[in-house]
Protein backbone atom coordinates (compact mmCIF):
# COMPACT_ATOMS: atom_id res chain seq x y z
CA UNK A 1 0.00 0.00 0.00
CA UNK A 2 1.19 3.29 -0.90
CA UNK A 3 1.08 6.10 2.33
CA UNK A 4 1.93 9.06 2.19
CA UNK A 5 2.87 11.34 5.74
CA UNK A 6 3.37 14.80 6.73
CA UNK A 7 5.82 14.78 10.23
CA UNK A 8 6.94 17.45 12.24
CA UNK A 9 10.22 17.53 13.96
CA UNK A 10 12.77 19.34 15.45
CA UNK A 11 15.08 21.29 13.15
CA UNK A 12 18.00 19.59 14.68
CA UNK A 13 20.78 17.18 12.77
CA UNK A 14 20.06 13.91 13.02
CA UNK A 15 15.93 14.27 13.36
CA UNK A 16 15.87 13.13 9.91
CA UNK A 17 16.99 9.83 9.52
CA UNK A 18 16.05 8.92 12.97
CA UNK A 19 12.43 9.72 11.51
CA UNK A 20 13.23 7.66 8.61
CA UNK A 21 14.93 4.16 9.71
CA UNK A 22 11.79 3.67 11.37
CA UNK A 23 10.09 3.58 8.46
CA UNK A 24 12.73 1.19 6.59
CA UNK A 25 12.81 -1.05 10.16
CA UNK A 26 8.85 -1.67 9.35
CA UNK A 27 9.98 -2.93 6.46
CA UNK A 28 8.66 0.53 4.08
CA UNK A 29 9.94 1.48 1.03
CA UNK A 30 10.29 5.57 0.97
CA UNK A 31 9.67 6.75 -2.73
CA UNK A 32 9.15 10.63 -2.21
CA UNK A 33 10.85 12.68 1.03
CA UNK A 34 10.54 17.08 0.70
CA UNK A 35 11.77 18.21 3.97
CA UNK A 36 11.25 21.51 4.31
CA UNK A 37 14.17 23.90 5.31
CA UNK A 38 11.99 27.02 7.31
CA UNK A 39 11.51 25.50 11.00
CA UNK A 40 7.72 27.01 11.97
CA UNK A 41 7.64 29.48 15.62
CA UNK A 42 8.31 26.14 17.73
CA UNK A 43 11.69 25.26 15.77
CA UNK A 44 9.78 22.23 14.18
CA UNK A 45 10.13 21.50 10.59
CA UNK A 46 7.96 19.30 8.28
CA UNK A 47 8.82 16.34 5.98
CA UNK A 48 6.42 14.75 3.35
CA UNK A 49 7.11 11.17 2.74
CA UNK A 50 5.06 8.88 0.35
CA UNK A 51 5.89 5.49 1.34
CA UNK A 52 5.47 1.71 -0.08
CA UNK A 53 4.69 -0.64 3.16
CA UNK A 54 2.38 -3.45 4.07
CA UNK A 55 -1.02 -2.30 5.21
CA UNK A 56 -0.50 -4.17 8.63
CA UNK A 57 2.50 -2.22 9.38
CA UNK A 58 1.02 0.86 9.33
CA UNK A 59 0.02 0.82 13.31
CA UNK A 60 3.77 -0.47 14.44
CA UNK A 61 5.32 2.25 12.50
CA UNK A 62 2.91 5.31 13.95
CA UNK A 63 3.67 4.07 17.44
CA UNK A 64 7.54 3.73 16.52
CA UNK A 65 7.81 6.92 15.60
CA UNK A 66 5.69 8.66 18.50
CA UNK A 67 8.32 7.29 20.97
CA UNK A 68 10.94 8.33 18.63
CA UNK A 69 9.67 11.84 19.30
CA UNK A 70 8.21 12.49 15.87
CA UNK A 71 4.80 13.66 15.39
CA UNK A 72 2.44 12.68 12.41
CA UNK A 73 0.42 15.35 11.73
CA UNK A 74 -1.29 13.89 8.45
CA UNK A 75 -1.30 10.07 6.92
CA UNK A 76 -3.37 9.33 3.97
CA UNK A 77 -3.40 6.03 2.32
CA UNK A 78 -3.88 5.65 -1.04
CA UNK A 79 -4.49 1.70 -2.21
CA UNK A 80 -5.69 2.15 -5.88
CA UNK A 81 -2.61 3.49 -7.41
CA UNK A 82 -2.69 2.32 -10.63
CA UNK A 83 -4.73 3.91 -13.14
CA UNK A 84 -5.96 3.97 -16.82
CA UNK A 85 -8.59 6.28 -18.73
CA UNK A 86 -10.51 4.29 -21.43
CA UNK A 87 -13.28 4.90 -23.67
CA UNK A 88 -16.14 2.95 -24.03
CA UNK A 89 -19.22 3.39 -27.14
CA UNK A 90 -22.25 1.40 -27.23
CA UNK A 91 -25.44 1.24 -26.02
CA UNK A 92 -24.15 1.91 -22.09
CA UNK A 93 -27.46 2.50 -20.54
CA UNK A 94 -29.48 0.08 -21.87
CA UNK A 95 -27.27 -2.88 -21.54
CA UNK A 96 -27.08 -2.08 -17.32
CA UNK A 97 -24.39 0.57 -16.83
CA UNK A 98 -24.31 -0.62 -13.26
CA UNK A 99 -23.33 -4.21 -14.02
CA UNK A 100 -20.71 -2.69 -15.94
CA UNK A 101 -19.22 -1.23 -13.47
CA UNK A 102 -20.03 -3.76 -11.02
CA UNK A 103 -18.17 -6.13 -12.65
CA UNK A 104 -14.53 -3.92 -12.36
CA UNK A 105 -15.81 -3.15 -8.72
CA UNK A 106 -16.50 -6.32 -7.62
CA UNK A 107 -12.81 -8.40 -8.21
CA UNK A 108 -11.54 -5.86 -5.19
CA UNK A 109 -8.69 -4.96 -6.40
CA UNK A 110 -10.17 -2.37 -9.15
CA UNK A 111 -13.05 -0.12 -9.13
CA UNK A 112 -14.08 2.36 -11.63
CA UNK A 113 -13.65 5.69 -10.08
CA UNK A 114 -14.97 8.78 -12.59
CA UNK A 115 -17.06 8.46 -15.43
CA UNK A 116 -18.48 10.70 -17.74
CA UNK A 117 -20.98 10.01 -20.84
CA UNK A 118 -22.43 11.50 -23.46
CA UNK A 119 -25.49 10.81 -24.48
CA UNK A 120 -26.16 12.93 -27.76
CA UNK A 121 -29.58 11.37 -28.85
CA UNK A 122 -32.47 8.42 -27.43
CA UNK A 123 -31.52 5.83 -29.09
CA UNK A 124 -28.22 5.98 -30.33
CA UNK A 125 -25.04 5.10 -28.56
CA UNK A 126 -23.42 6.82 -25.93
CA UNK A 127 -19.81 7.25 -25.09
CA UNK A 128 -18.04 7.49 -22.04
CA UNK A 129 -15.07 8.03 -20.64
CA UNK A 130 -13.61 5.95 -17.60
CA UNK A 131 -11.20 6.16 -15.45
CA UNK A 132 -10.22 2.68 -13.09
CA UNK A 133 -8.18 2.56 -10.62
CA UNK A 134 -6.40 -0.65 -9.33
CA UNK A 135 -4.07 -1.60 -6.62
CA UNK A 136 -1.19 -2.54 -9.34
CA UNK A 137 -0.23 -2.95 -12.86
CA UNK A 138 -0.98 -6.87 -13.17
CA UNK A 139 -4.47 -5.92 -11.59
CA UNK A 140 -4.78 -2.52 -14.08
CA UNK A 141 -4.50 -4.98 -16.64
CA UNK A 142 -6.95 -7.90 -15.67
CA UNK A 143 -9.54 -5.25 -14.74
CA UNK A 144 -9.30 -3.89 -18.68
CA UNK A 145 -9.64 -7.08 -19.57
CA UNK A 146 -12.97 -8.03 -17.65
CA UNK A 147 -13.93 -4.43 -19.29
CA UNK A 148 -13.43 -6.12 -22.52
CA UNK A 149 -14.64 -8.85 -22.20
CA UNK A 150 -17.70 -6.79 -21.25
CA UNK A 151 -17.66 -5.05 -24.33
CA UNK A 152 -17.33 -8.23 -26.73
CA UNK A 153 -20.63 -9.78 -24.95
CA UNK A 154 -22.27 -5.50 -24.63
CA UNK A 155 -21.05 -4.94 -28.16
CA UNK A 156 -19.20 -1.79 -27.35
CA UNK A 157 -15.70 -0.74 -28.43
CA UNK A 158 -13.92 -0.17 -25.83
CA UNK A 159 -10.52 2.26 -26.77
CA UNK A 160 -7.60 2.11 -24.08
CA UNK A 161 -4.33 3.57 -24.41
CA UNK A 162 -1.41 2.85 -26.78
CA UNK A 163 1.31 1.11 -25.18
CA UNK A 164 -1.14 0.65 -21.71
CA UNK A 165 -1.56 -2.02 -19.27
CA UNK A 166 -4.02 -3.57 -21.68
CA UNK B 1 24.60 -7.12 -62.84
CA UNK B 2 24.77 -5.93 -66.38
CA UNK B 3 25.21 -2.37 -67.50
CA UNK B 4 22.16 -1.73 -68.98
CA UNK B 5 19.16 -2.88 -67.33
CA UNK B 6 15.56 -3.80 -68.83
CA UNK B 7 12.72 -3.16 -67.00
CA UNK B 8 9.08 -4.14 -67.96
CA UNK B 9 6.52 -2.32 -66.27
CA UNK B 10 2.98 -4.39 -66.18
CA UNK B 11 -0.05 -1.69 -65.41
CA UNK B 12 -0.04 2.03 -66.44
CA UNK B 13 -2.36 3.78 -64.28
CA UNK B 14 -0.87 6.87 -62.05
CA UNK B 15 2.34 4.37 -60.47
CA UNK B 16 3.22 2.93 -63.43
CA UNK B 17 3.19 6.22 -65.85
CA UNK B 18 5.01 7.51 -62.70
CA UNK B 19 7.84 4.99 -62.75
CA UNK B 20 8.44 4.88 -66.37
CA UNK B 21 8.26 8.80 -66.52
CA UNK B 22 10.86 8.92 -63.87
CA UNK B 23 12.91 6.31 -65.05
CA UNK B 24 12.69 7.58 -67.98
CA UNK B 25 13.77 10.95 -67.00
CA UNK B 26 17.02 9.43 -65.37
CA UNK B 27 18.49 7.57 -68.26
CA UNK B 28 18.02 11.02 -69.97
CA UNK B 29 19.89 12.91 -66.81
CA UNK B 30 22.80 10.16 -67.44
CA UNK B 31 21.73 8.71 -63.53
CA UNK B 32 20.21 5.67 -64.71
CA UNK B 33 21.37 3.02 -67.58
CA UNK B 34 17.88 1.23 -67.34
CA UNK B 35 15.85 0.88 -70.19
CA UNK B 36 11.96 0.26 -70.48
CA UNK B 37 11.69 -2.54 -72.72
CA UNK B 38 8.33 -3.52 -71.83
CA UNK B 39 5.15 -1.48 -70.66
CA UNK B 40 1.21 -3.11 -70.77
CA UNK B 41 -2.28 -1.73 -69.84
CA UNK B 42 -5.10 -3.62 -69.51
CA UNK B 43 -6.08 -4.00 -72.88
CA UNK B 44 -2.23 -3.76 -74.89
CA UNK B 45 0.85 -4.18 -74.65
CA UNK B 46 4.17 -3.04 -76.19
CA UNK B 47 7.73 -4.95 -76.43
CA UNK B 48 10.69 -3.19 -77.74
CA UNK B 49 13.88 -4.97 -76.54
CA UNK B 50 16.27 -2.00 -77.07
CA UNK B 51 14.07 0.45 -75.29
CA UNK B 52 10.72 2.17 -75.71
CA UNK B 53 10.12 5.57 -76.52
CA UNK B 54 8.52 6.49 -73.48
CA UNK B 55 7.23 10.23 -74.33
CA UNK B 56 5.99 8.48 -77.65
CA UNK B 57 4.09 5.74 -75.85
CA UNK B 58 2.24 8.07 -73.35
CA UNK B 59 1.44 10.14 -76.11
CA UNK B 60 -0.27 7.36 -77.85
CA UNK B 61 -1.89 6.09 -74.83
CA UNK B 62 -3.58 9.49 -74.20
CA UNK B 63 -4.94 9.44 -77.47
CA UNK B 64 -5.90 6.42 -78.35
CA UNK B 65 -6.24 4.54 -74.87
CA UNK B 66 -3.60 1.79 -75.35
CA UNK B 67 0.17 1.88 -74.67
CA UNK B 68 0.62 -0.86 -77.68
CA UNK B 69 -0.45 -3.95 -79.67
CA UNK B 70 -3.86 -4.99 -78.59
CA UNK B 71 -3.01 -8.49 -80.10
CA UNK B 72 0.16 -8.42 -77.10
CA UNK B 73 -0.78 -8.95 -73.24
CA UNK B 74 0.89 -8.64 -69.54
CA UNK B 75 1.27 -12.44 -69.82
CA UNK B 76 2.64 -12.16 -73.50
CA UNK B 77 5.83 -9.60 -71.31
CA UNK B 78 5.48 -11.86 -67.98
CA UNK B 79 6.01 -14.87 -70.25
CA UNK B 80 8.60 -13.91 -73.54
CA UNK B 81 9.59 -10.68 -73.49
CA UNK B 82 13.43 -9.67 -72.43
CA UNK B 83 13.52 -7.87 -69.17
CA UNK B 84 15.67 -7.92 -65.88
CA UNK B 85 13.16 -6.38 -63.75
CA UNK B 86 9.42 -6.85 -63.32
CA UNK B 87 7.47 -3.52 -62.09
CA UNK B 88 4.37 -5.20 -61.14
CA UNK B 89 1.71 -2.34 -60.63
CA UNK B 90 -1.04 -3.69 -61.98
CA UNK B 91 -4.90 -3.23 -60.71
CA UNK B 92 -5.45 -6.42 -58.23
CA UNK B 93 -7.39 -7.38 -55.87
CA UNK B 94 -6.12 -6.95 -52.57
CA UNK B 95 -7.77 -10.10 -51.45
CA UNK B 96 -7.45 -12.10 -54.15
CA UNK B 97 -4.25 -11.09 -55.18
CA UNK B 98 -4.31 -11.92 -59.07
CA UNK B 99 -3.65 -11.58 -61.30
CA UNK B 100 -0.70 -10.01 -59.84
CA UNK B 101 0.33 -13.40 -57.71
CA UNK B 102 0.72 -15.11 -61.08
CA UNK B 103 2.88 -12.38 -63.19
CA UNK B 104 5.11 -12.23 -59.72
CA UNK B 105 5.41 -16.06 -59.53
CA UNK B 106 6.07 -16.46 -63.20
CA UNK B 107 8.63 -13.69 -63.64
CA UNK B 108 10.29 -15.14 -60.34
CA UNK B 109 10.64 -18.76 -61.96
CA UNK B 110 12.03 -16.92 -65.24
CA UNK B 111 14.90 -15.74 -62.78
CA UNK B 112 13.76 -12.06 -62.83
CA UNK B 113 14.07 -9.51 -59.66
CA UNK B 114 10.11 -8.18 -58.94
CA UNK B 115 9.32 -5.04 -57.66
CA UNK B 116 5.49 -4.90 -56.72
CA UNK B 117 3.34 -2.29 -55.24
CA UNK B 118 0.49 -4.53 -54.83
CA UNK B 119 -0.14 -6.06 -51.15
CA UNK B 120 -2.20 -8.99 -51.75
CA UNK B 121 0.78 -10.93 -53.16
CA UNK B 122 2.93 -10.35 -50.57
CA UNK B 123 -0.12 -10.36 -47.46
CA UNK B 124 -0.70 -14.02 -48.79
CA UNK B 125 1.93 -15.67 -50.53
CA UNK B 126 5.14 -14.09 -49.30
CA UNK B 127 6.74 -17.46 -47.96
CA UNK B 128 6.36 -19.34 -51.56
CA UNK B 129 7.70 -15.93 -53.25
CA UNK B 130 10.29 -15.75 -51.27
CA UNK B 131 11.12 -18.84 -51.55
CA UNK B 132 10.77 -18.74 -55.38
CA UNK B 133 13.02 -15.91 -55.32
CA UNK B 134 15.93 -16.95 -53.28
CA UNK B 135 15.62 -20.32 -55.51
CA UNK B 136 16.24 -18.19 -58.19
CA UNK B 137 18.84 -15.97 -57.17
CA UNK B 138 16.72 -12.84 -57.80
CA UNK B 139 14.84 -10.12 -55.38
CA UNK B 140 11.09 -9.44 -54.39
CA UNK B 141 10.94 -5.65 -53.40
CA UNK B 142 7.78 -4.48 -52.13
CA UNK B 143 8.49 -0.97 -50.41
CA UNK B 144 5.54 0.43 -51.33
CA UNK B 145 2.68 -1.96 -50.10
CA UNK B 146 3.28 -0.59 -46.43
CA UNK B 147 3.50 3.37 -45.42
CA UNK B 148 4.07 4.64 -48.96
CA UNK B 149 6.77 7.06 -49.41
CA UNK B 150 7.75 5.61 -45.60
CA UNK B 151 11.29 3.01 -46.68
CA UNK B 152 9.78 1.89 -43.82
CA UNK B 153 11.35 -1.87 -44.94
CA UNK B 154 14.45 -0.85 -45.62
CA UNK B 155 15.03 0.62 -42.71
CA UNK B 156 14.03 -2.58 -40.43
CA UNK B 157 16.09 -4.53 -42.86
CA UNK B 158 19.02 -2.48 -43.02
CA UNK B 159 19.33 0.69 -41.30
CA UNK B 160 18.52 -0.23 -38.27
CA UNK B 161 19.89 -3.83 -38.43
CA UNK B 162 21.08 -5.54 -35.12
CA UNK B 163 18.06 -3.69 -33.28
CA UNK B 164 15.70 -6.24 -31.74
CA UNK B 165 12.47 -4.24 -32.37
CA UNK B 166 9.91 -4.68 -28.72
CA UNK B 167 7.22 -2.89 -31.08
CA UNK B 168 6.06 -1.70 -33.67
CA UNK B 169 2.69 1.19 -33.87
CA UNK B 170 1.90 2.55 -36.95
CA UNK B 171 -1.07 4.74 -38.42
CA UNK B 172 -0.97 2.48 -41.83
CA UNK B 173 -4.20 4.03 -43.31
CA UNK B 174 -4.78 7.74 -44.38
CA UNK B 175 -8.27 7.32 -44.78
CA UNK B 176 -8.72 6.44 -41.67
CA UNK B 177 -6.33 8.29 -40.37
CA UNK B 178 -7.95 11.80 -41.84
CA UNK B 179 -11.44 10.88 -41.01
CA UNK B 180 -10.42 10.82 -37.01
CA UNK B 181 -8.11 13.91 -37.67
CA UNK B 182 -11.33 16.07 -39.13
CA UNK B 183 -13.59 14.68 -35.94
CA UNK B 184 -11.28 15.60 -33.52
CA UNK B 185 -10.12 19.07 -35.07
CA UNK B 186 -13.56 20.34 -36.17
CA UNK B 187 -16.10 18.04 -34.54
CA UNK B 188 -17.42 16.55 -37.53
CA UNK B 189 -19.37 12.90 -36.72
CA UNK B 190 -17.99 10.22 -38.56
CA UNK B 191 -20.56 10.35 -41.49
CA UNK B 192 -19.36 14.02 -42.18
CA UNK B 193 -16.11 12.82 -41.94
CA UNK B 194 -15.64 10.06 -44.17
CA UNK B 195 -18.56 11.94 -46.96
CA UNK B 196 -15.57 14.61 -46.83
CA UNK B 197 -12.97 12.71 -47.22
CA UNK B 198 -14.98 11.06 -50.12
CA UNK B 199 -15.42 13.98 -52.04
CA UNK B 200 -11.33 15.15 -51.29
CA UNK B 201 -10.78 11.46 -52.73
CA UNK B 202 -8.91 10.52 -49.49
CA UNK B 203 -11.77 7.60 -49.54
CA UNK B 204 -12.20 5.14 -52.49
CA UNK B 205 -16.07 5.23 -53.60
CA UNK B 206 -15.86 1.91 -51.57
CA UNK B 207 -14.43 2.98 -48.55
CA UNK B 208 -15.07 -0.46 -46.17
CA UNK B 209 -11.36 -1.62 -45.96
CA UNK B 210 -10.29 0.68 -44.77
CA UNK B 211 -12.75 1.98 -42.15
CA UNK B 212 -12.97 -1.83 -41.13
CA UNK B 213 -9.39 -1.86 -40.52
CA UNK B 214 -8.83 -4.56 -43.08
CA UNK B 215 -6.49 -2.53 -45.15
CA UNK B 216 -4.22 -1.47 -42.22
CA UNK B 217 -3.88 -5.27 -41.20
CA UNK B 218 -3.25 -6.39 -44.47
CA UNK B 219 -0.01 -3.76 -43.69
CA UNK B 220 0.39 -5.47 -40.54
CA UNK B 221 0.74 -9.25 -41.80
CA UNK B 222 2.93 -7.92 -44.62
CA UNK B 223 5.32 -6.49 -41.55
CA UNK B 224 4.70 -9.38 -39.42
CA UNK B 225 5.66 -12.02 -42.29
CA UNK B 226 8.29 -10.21 -43.76
CA UNK B 227 10.52 -8.14 -40.69
CA UNK B 228 9.05 -10.85 -37.54
CA UNK B 229 9.43 -13.35 -39.92
CA UNK B 230 6.28 -15.01 -38.47
CA UNK B 231 3.01 -16.83 -40.89
CA UNK B 232 0.18 -15.24 -39.80
CA UNK B 233 -3.09 -14.28 -42.22
CA UNK B 234 -5.87 -11.76 -41.66
CA UNK B 235 -7.63 -14.57 -39.15
CA UNK B 236 -4.77 -14.52 -36.82
CA UNK B 237 -5.17 -10.56 -36.37
CA UNK B 238 -7.83 -9.03 -33.92
CA UNK B 239 -9.32 -5.96 -35.99
CA UNK B 240 -10.97 -3.07 -35.24
CA UNK B 241 -11.97 -0.49 -37.04
CA UNK B 242 -12.83 2.78 -37.16
CA UNK B 243 -16.97 2.82 -37.99
CA UNK B 244 -18.25 2.72 -34.37
CA UNK B 245 -16.09 6.11 -33.25
CA UNK B 246 -18.04 8.83 -32.17
CA UNK B 247 -17.58 12.58 -32.27
CA UNK B 248 -18.09 12.61 -28.28
CA UNK B 249 -15.28 10.09 -27.63
CA UNK B 250 -12.92 12.75 -29.33
CA UNK B 251 -14.32 15.25 -27.40
CA UNK B 252 -14.01 13.49 -24.32
CA UNK B 253 -10.48 12.24 -24.82
CA UNK B 254 -9.83 16.35 -25.87
CA UNK B 255 -10.19 16.79 -22.20
CA UNK B 256 -7.66 14.92 -21.19
CA UNK B 257 -4.98 16.18 -24.04
CA UNK B 258 -5.51 12.88 -25.82
CA UNK B 259 -6.94 11.93 -28.75
CA UNK B 260 -8.06 8.31 -30.94
CA UNK B 261 -6.10 7.06 -33.81
CA UNK B 262 -6.57 3.84 -35.88
CA UNK B 263 -3.30 1.98 -34.41
CA UNK B 264 -1.68 -1.25 -36.18
CA UNK B 265 0.32 -3.18 -33.55
CA UNK B 266 2.78 -5.59 -33.54
CA UNK B 267 4.82 -7.23 -30.31
CA UNK B 268 6.69 -9.38 -31.58
CA UNK B 269 7.16 -11.20 -27.98
CA UNK B 270 3.74 -11.27 -26.85
CA UNK B 271 2.53 -12.25 -30.27
CA UNK B 272 -0.15 -9.13 -30.34
CA UNK B 273 -1.03 -8.60 -33.97
CA UNK B 274 -3.74 -5.92 -33.82
CA UNK B 275 -5.37 -2.92 -35.65
CA UNK B 276 -8.04 -1.37 -32.89
CA UNK B 277 -8.71 2.78 -32.27
CA UNK B 278 -6.40 3.62 -29.43
CA UNK B 279 -6.05 7.00 -27.21
CA UNK B 280 -2.65 8.66 -27.67
CA UNK B 281 -1.56 11.63 -25.99
CA UNK B 282 -1.90 14.64 -29.03
CA UNK B 283 1.91 15.20 -28.15
CA UNK B 284 2.59 11.90 -29.60
CA UNK B 285 4.55 11.56 -32.60
CA UNK B 286 2.60 8.68 -34.16
CA UNK B 287 -0.68 11.55 -34.29
CA UNK B 288 -0.17 13.11 -37.60
CA UNK B 289 -2.72 14.97 -39.20
CA UNK B 290 -4.76 14.48 -42.43
CA UNK B 291 -3.81 11.48 -45.06
CA UNK B 292 -0.38 11.12 -43.39
CA UNK B 293 0.90 7.58 -42.21
CA UNK B 294 3.60 7.16 -39.06
CA UNK B 295 5.37 4.51 -37.33
CA UNK B 296 6.98 4.71 -34.14
CA UNK B 297 9.60 1.57 -33.68
CA UNK B 298 10.72 0.33 -30.36
CA UNK B 299 14.16 -0.87 -30.06
CA UNK B 300 16.45 -2.19 -28.08
CA UNK B 301 19.61 0.03 -29.03
CA UNK B 302 18.28 2.88 -31.11
CA UNK B 303 15.67 3.57 -28.71
CA UNK B 304 12.18 4.84 -29.87
CA UNK B 305 12.01 5.83 -33.89
CA UNK B 306 9.24 7.79 -35.33
CA UNK B 307 9.28 7.81 -39.30
CA UNK B 308 6.13 10.23 -40.69
CA UNK B 309 5.42 9.99 -44.34
CA UNK B 310 2.53 10.51 -47.25
CA UNK B 311 1.16 6.96 -46.92
CA UNK B 312 -0.74 6.93 -50.45
CA UNK B 313 -0.26 8.10 -53.75
CA UNK B 314 1.28 7.80 -57.17
CA UNK B 315 3.98 9.79 -56.66
CA UNK B 316 4.83 8.46 -52.96
CA UNK B 317 3.94 4.91 -54.30
CA UNK B 318 5.96 5.67 -57.58
CA UNK B 319 9.20 6.86 -55.01
CA UNK B 320 9.05 3.49 -53.07
CA UNK B 321 9.28 1.50 -56.52
CA UNK B 322 12.16 3.54 -57.67
CA UNK B 323 13.79 3.24 -54.70
CA UNK B 324 13.47 -0.46 -54.73
CA UNK B 325 14.10 -1.08 -58.60
CA UNK B 326 18.02 1.11 -57.38
CA UNK B 327 18.39 -0.93 -54.46
CA UNK B 328 18.06 -4.19 -56.77
CA UNK B 329 20.50 -2.50 -59.05
CA UNK B 330 22.98 -1.50 -56.47
CA UNK B 331 22.88 -4.75 -54.62
CA UNK B 332 23.16 -7.03 -57.93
Amino acid sequence: MQVSMKLSLRDAPGNLVAALIPISAAGGNIKTVIHEHIPDAEGNVAVHVVIEIPEEQIEPLKADLAENGITIIRLGKERLLWRETVILIGHLIYTNLEDTINRVDDTGFAEVTYITIAMPEMKGPSSAQLVVRATGPDELAKAIEILRQVAQEKDFLLIVPLGGVA
Amino acid sequence: MKSQIRIAVIGLGAVGRGVVTTLDRMQKENTSSCIISAVSDSRSACIMPDGIDIEAMLAQKEKTGICGDPALSSRDIINSAPYDILVEVSPTDVLSAEPATEYIRAALARGAHVVTSNKGPIALHYQELATLAKKHHVSLRYEATVAGAIPILHILEHDIIGNKINALYGILNGTCNYILTRMSEEGLTYPQALEEARKLGYAEADPQADVEGTDAAIKVVILANTIFQKSISLDDMSITGIEQVTDDALRLTAGCDTTIRLIGEIIPDKNIYRVSPQILPKTHPLVVDGSLNAITLKTDLAGDLTFIGKGAGSFETTSAIVSDIFYILQSG
